[in-house]
């Protein structure tokens, strides 16, 4: 009796997990993470890995958060999804803007007027009428026409914990007051805009209206609202209820690609207003929370901390699928859905994985449509073949898996701290000096080493797709490679030892005293921190016998050094904001130095002819005469050697066979819109893929008991036994 | 009883504000308010403007521990310690520096953590008790030798192996349960199996052991041996007699850590996908977030007082020999 009724109460316990499983897996996949519900829906299926911070179009700046707010709201302009270089083209403008321009007396020039003539250049957009904001509750009005949620407190609020707990939404057209307002937004005191410092040296008004509202932020309470339309604008102007206009000092072309990013998105006052009630902030009912916007998707939900979820905004006034694209676009199947309505799904749901493993067994799984290739999966997911093109391995081919490679506009460098007395200066031995060690560091075997094959070799601070870099022999940076047999080829190392004799360090002595050449690299924990690359670094340098210290610090501190000019050497990188040269090539005018103005050229890099040059081209239109000023420019910081130019990262994106229309782009963020996916044959995919395995439950079951029945045998004998042997 | 609490809730202040004191010292050492201005303005294109304007407004524009320039009361409360600290001690956590509501954050979090280290903890103190109990009473057989070499195995083996090795057979192999990811509901128990499976297996190794020295300790003592004599079954003596009188170094251990499951656990919760505490202190400290990393610290070092004091009281309750009352 005891023993049967121990064996049913075992064999209960043993079943109940495997019971479990089996009642709660209602489909075929037990490892399904999303809810069964979910199951032949139009659902895109996304990771993020660190969360966003702000999703306030006046603040975010980050890749992180422009992957939602690119989806939600709508600058002018945007970038042509498919055509090459980057295109601008309209968003909710009617056509692109042409600048008008004007002398100091106000007097209109033509449009390739030289820059120095150019006093101010006006912009006129006019959006598209009819184009209406997602459902919100701000927009709700009662019988009487007035805000429904105008006068919320404390007590109002109680119950009230997320958006869609507010019972009634509203809309309304986008109006050109709307990005005006914004743009009031950017000097808001309280929103500590990125770009406020930059644009207020553009917009005319923008810094007094920035002083202005920080009068009267002073007495506002912590969430107390304050209403920018009272607050005029010189430089913008309301035309009528669908145009506007911005003047802007100067010739300024690249004010057009600003227009294109989320800074320049309409915020409707009343979502301002809305969000300002007391109370709100507690709950983190905020603008910076909550987005409201035109675009093809609205935030469903917002827990970026596990999941945000994108879902189509019904009110998007609607767009077509691009005709048009590169060369080999038709080829690839990018142009199937030509003039088709946008967007073609209906929600996003992207999951937060901070950890790589998960993310990509997840994908392999088919639970994640798309995902990047990291270090850990490198080998699982390509291998390279003879020549050095890039393969899926087998086993992505047989899950159909596609490859997306592209390079990014981006630059990784080594910059030489140019008031520095050893390395910096443009005296001809601290020239040949930086040009010695751009030879001996070689970017090749780096980017073998250390990136998988994921970079390309830098000629110059210019990044491929971006007007004015140059492939090919013409292209070369000829102070470290020499172009033979239709390839570039790095100078051999003889050379730079050559230059450094002649820059008075022969073998990487001091040519008077002896003395070893010691330089010094600041470096932080992460980045190049890796004791790895820190060696092979150090031996690069030890090529020329150089001795490299490097010293490790924490970010502030290698921040700190970098802005007082204290660091030797340094790695530092830069992401393009917009696709113009100006973007990269400022990074070594003289005014932008760190150490005298705050700015981004860290290598304090200064020519007076480059300076002279780059005054001419950033506000040149891209052309023949433009190129031939770069070329000039890329000449002399090639040959004064202010870095030692890098690699350009590639990125390896692999997307699964069901996911259509995906094209890698850098300066387009708003991208979800032209995605489209095949529901069935993911599902197919899904279940082919996830049939799990029974037999380990019931070989643990079996092993549990196989462990057990010792020890109950065991259990009773002793218990039985006397307490005492006989001898 | 109550005063004995009374007394010991007022012992935690002092403690508290000394706390409060180092983690203030010693994050303001390794960041100015100018380096946590930078981190949240982000270093492209920021001015020195824009910092100055980012301190002014969150109070780190004055000095740290003494205004020299205030007068009265001020000298002290017109500092950055004290209005970050202050509101502390009336639960008031105020916003992150991204303007996030720190006490709904860690409300919403919380749950989750709850939702793991919860379950983990109860199971893994029944499965670890009763495995101590078995090896004890096999003592000195195969069983039990084998049994502590199995433990001394499993707590050889470091937590992140369990959790990314349980992933690629259970998830991954065998497919029987998500990878990572969490649900709210009736969903979230196929997320919680695995993590609580592997939670509960990383532990049995160091605890089992321990317990069962334990118990060891205590089957060797008189009154055991008189439960024998009486004739109890030796069930009977290890969970009436042995358990009960083992209790006490047990809970020394065990609720001095139940507050503290609050706090989450940062590989799990980063490996499972699982939106916890577990995190929230350490993404603070990357991101220069004062306001978090204070918040979070204070919660740490009250949970872990009240938990202390939650120990001192169920001592009373497993031994009727201890009493608060003076």
């Amino acid at each position: 009796m005891f023993s049967s009724r121990r064996s049913l109460r075992f064999s209960s316990f043993l079943a109940l997990p495997a019971l479990a499983l089996l009642l709660a897996a209602c489909g075929s996949e037990w490892n399904d993470p999303y809810p069964a519900e979910q199951r032949g829906q139009n659902i895109l299926y996304s990771a993020f890995t660190e969360r966003p911070k702000h999703l306030d179009p006046a603040q975010s700046y980050t890749e992180d958060e422009i992957t939602f707010t690119a989806q939600i709201y709508e600058p002018p302009l945007q970038y042509h999804y498919l055509k090459r270089p980057y295109t601008l083209i309209p968003a909710t403008a009617t056509a692109v803007p042409v600048a008008r321009l004007y002398d100091a007396e106000g007097r209109e020039l033509p449009a390739d007027a030289p820059a120095d003539r150019v006093d101010h250049s006006v912009y006129e957009i006019r959006i598209k009428p009819g184009i209406r904001y997602q459902p919100h509750p701000a927009f709700a009005v009662d019988a009487g026409g007035a805000p429904r949620y105008a006068d919320l407190d404390r007590a109002r609020l109680a119950g009230i914990d997320t958006l869609s707990d507010f019972a009634e939404t509203g809309s309304r057209e986008l109006s050109a007051d709307d990005y005006i307002y914004q743009i009031k937004r950017l000097a808001h005191p309280r929103l500590h805009s990125p770009i406020f410092g930059m644009m207020a040296e553009r917009i005319v008004g923008l810094k007094e209206l920035g002083a202005t509202l920080a009068a009267a932020a002073k007495d506002l309470p912590q969430d107390g609202w304050l209403d920018l339309d009272r607050y005029p604008l010189a430089g913008v102007e309301r035309v009528d209820a669908h145009t506007w206009r911005v003047t802007v000092r100067g010739k300024y072309p690249q004010f057009l690609y600003w227009l294109a990013m989320p800074f320049f998105a309409p915020i409707p006052r009343e979502a301002d207003r809305f969000y300002s009630q007391p109370g709100m902030a507690e709950k983190n009912l905020t603008l910076d929370w909550y987005p409201v916007g035109t675009g093809p998707y609205l935030l469903a939900e917002n827990n970026p901390n596990s999941r945000m979820v994108l879902a189509r905004n019904p009110n998007f006034h609607g767009e077509t699928y691009p005709c048009e694209g590169e060369p080999g676009d038709a080829a690839a199947g990018l142009l199937a859905d030509c003039g088709k309505p946008l967007p073609f799904i209906e929600r996003a749901i992207f999951t937060r994985e901070k950890e790589s493993v998960p993310y990509w067994n997840k994908f392999l799984q088919g639970y994640y449509d798309a995902s990047g290739i990291s270090s850990d999966s490198f080998d699982q997911a390509v291998r390279l073949a003879t020549g050095g093109d890039v393969q899926l391995t087998d086993e992505m081919l047989d899950k159909g898996i596609k490859l997306l490679t592209s390079v990014r506009a981006s630059i990784f460098y080594m910059g030489f701290n140019m008031v520095d007395p050893v390395v910096g200066g443009l005296s001809e031995p601290a020239r040949k000096l930086r040009q010695a060690i751009s030879i001996a560091i070689d970017q090749e075997e780096f980017i073998s080493i250390f990136m998988n094959g994921r970079g390309v070799p830098a000629m110059g601070p210019l990044p491929p797709g971006i007007f004015g870099y140059e492939d090919g022999e013409a292209g070369i940076n000829p102070v470290v490679y020499r172009w033979r047999d239709g390839k570039e080829r790095r100078r051999p190392l003889a050379e730079a030892q050559q230059l450094l004799a002649e820059a008075g360090w022969p073998n990487g002595r001091n040519a008077r005293t002896g003395e070893p050449l010691v330089l010094y690299l600041d470096t932080t924990g992460g980045g190049m921190g890796d004791k790895s690359r820190l060696d092979w670094l150090t031996r690069q340098f030890a090529g020329l016998g150089i001795q490299l210290v490097v010293r490790s610090t924490d970010f502030n501190r290698f921040q700190e050094k970098l802005r007082k000019s204290s660091a030797q050497l340094y790695y530092i990188g830069w992401n393009a904001d917009y696709p113009d040269p100006e973007n990269f090539l400022f990074l070594l005018h003289g005014a932008e130095a760190k150490v005298k103005s705050g700015g981004e050229n860290y290598a304090n890099y200064q020519n007076a002819e480059y300076d002279r040059l780059f005054r001419e081209v950033k506000d040149m239109d891209s052309g023949p005469e433009r190129l031939v000023l770069i070329r000039r420019m890329l000449d002399i910081v090639r040959n004064d050697a202010p870095w030692v130019f890098g690699f350009h990262p590639k990125t390896y994106t692999l997307g699964h066979a069901w996911l259509a229309n995906r094209k890698p782009t850098d300066v387009g963020n708003n991208i979800l819109k032209y995605q489209r996916i095949d529901v069935p044959r993911r599902e197919r995919l899904r279940e082919e893929w996830n049939r799990p395995l029974l037999w380990p439950l019931a070989a643990g079951g079996a092993a549990l008991l196989a462990l057990l029945v010792p020890a109950v045998v065991g259990y009773r004998r002793r218990e039985r036994s006397a307490a005492l042997e006989k001898s | 009883m109550l005063a004995y609490i009374l007394r010991r809730l007022l012992y935690a202040l002092p403690i508290l504000i000394g706390v409060n004191v180092i983690t203030f010292a010693l994050f303001f050492v390794v960041n100015t308010p100018d380096d946590m201005a930078r981190m949240q303005l982000g270093v492209k294109r920021v001015t020195p403007e824009a910092i100055a304007a980012w301190k002014a407004e969150r109070g780190y524009d004055k000095p740290l521990f003494v205004n020299t320039e205030a007068s009265g009361t001020g000298l002290v409360t017109d500092t950055i310690f004290f209005t970050q600290s202050a509101r502390m001690f009336v639960g008031d956590f105020g916003r992150a520096e991204d303007g996030r509501d720190i006490s709904r954050e860690i409300t919403t979090r919380m749950g989750p953590s709850l939702a793991i280290a919860l379950p983990t903890f109860v199971l893994g103190l029944m499965v670890t008790i009763s495995l101590a109990l078995l090896l004890a009473f096999f003592r000195a057989s195969y069983l039990d030798f084998w049994g502590v070499v199995a433990c001394v195995a499993l707590m050889s083996i470091s937590g992140l192996f369990y959790i990314i090795g349980g992933q690629f057979l259970i998830s991954k192999l065998w497919k029987l349960v998500p990878i990572s990811g969490y649900g709210g509901g009736l969903d979230a128990w196929k997320f919680l199996l695995l993590p609580v499976l592997i939670g509960v297996v990383s532990g049995i190794g160091s605890s089992t052991r321990w317990y069962r020295t334990i118990f060891l300790e205590e089957i060797g003592k008189d009154y055991v041996r008189t439960a024998r004599a009486k004739g109890l079954a030796e069930t009977v003596i290890l969970f009436r007699h042995v358990l009960r009188n083992a209790l006490i170094p047990i809970l020394t251990g065990v609720v001095a850590v139940i507050p503290l499951l609050f706090m989450g656990s940062l590989l799990t919760e980063s490996f499972f996908g699982v939106p916890g505490l577990g995190s929230y202190t350490i993404d603070a400290i990357n991101a220069q977030d004062f306001a978090v990393v204070r918040a979070m610290v204070f919660i740490g070092s009250a949970l872990y007082i009240v938990g202390l004091l939650f120990t001192d009281l169920s001592y009373a309750l497993v031994d009727p020999r201890i009493r608060f009352d003076r």
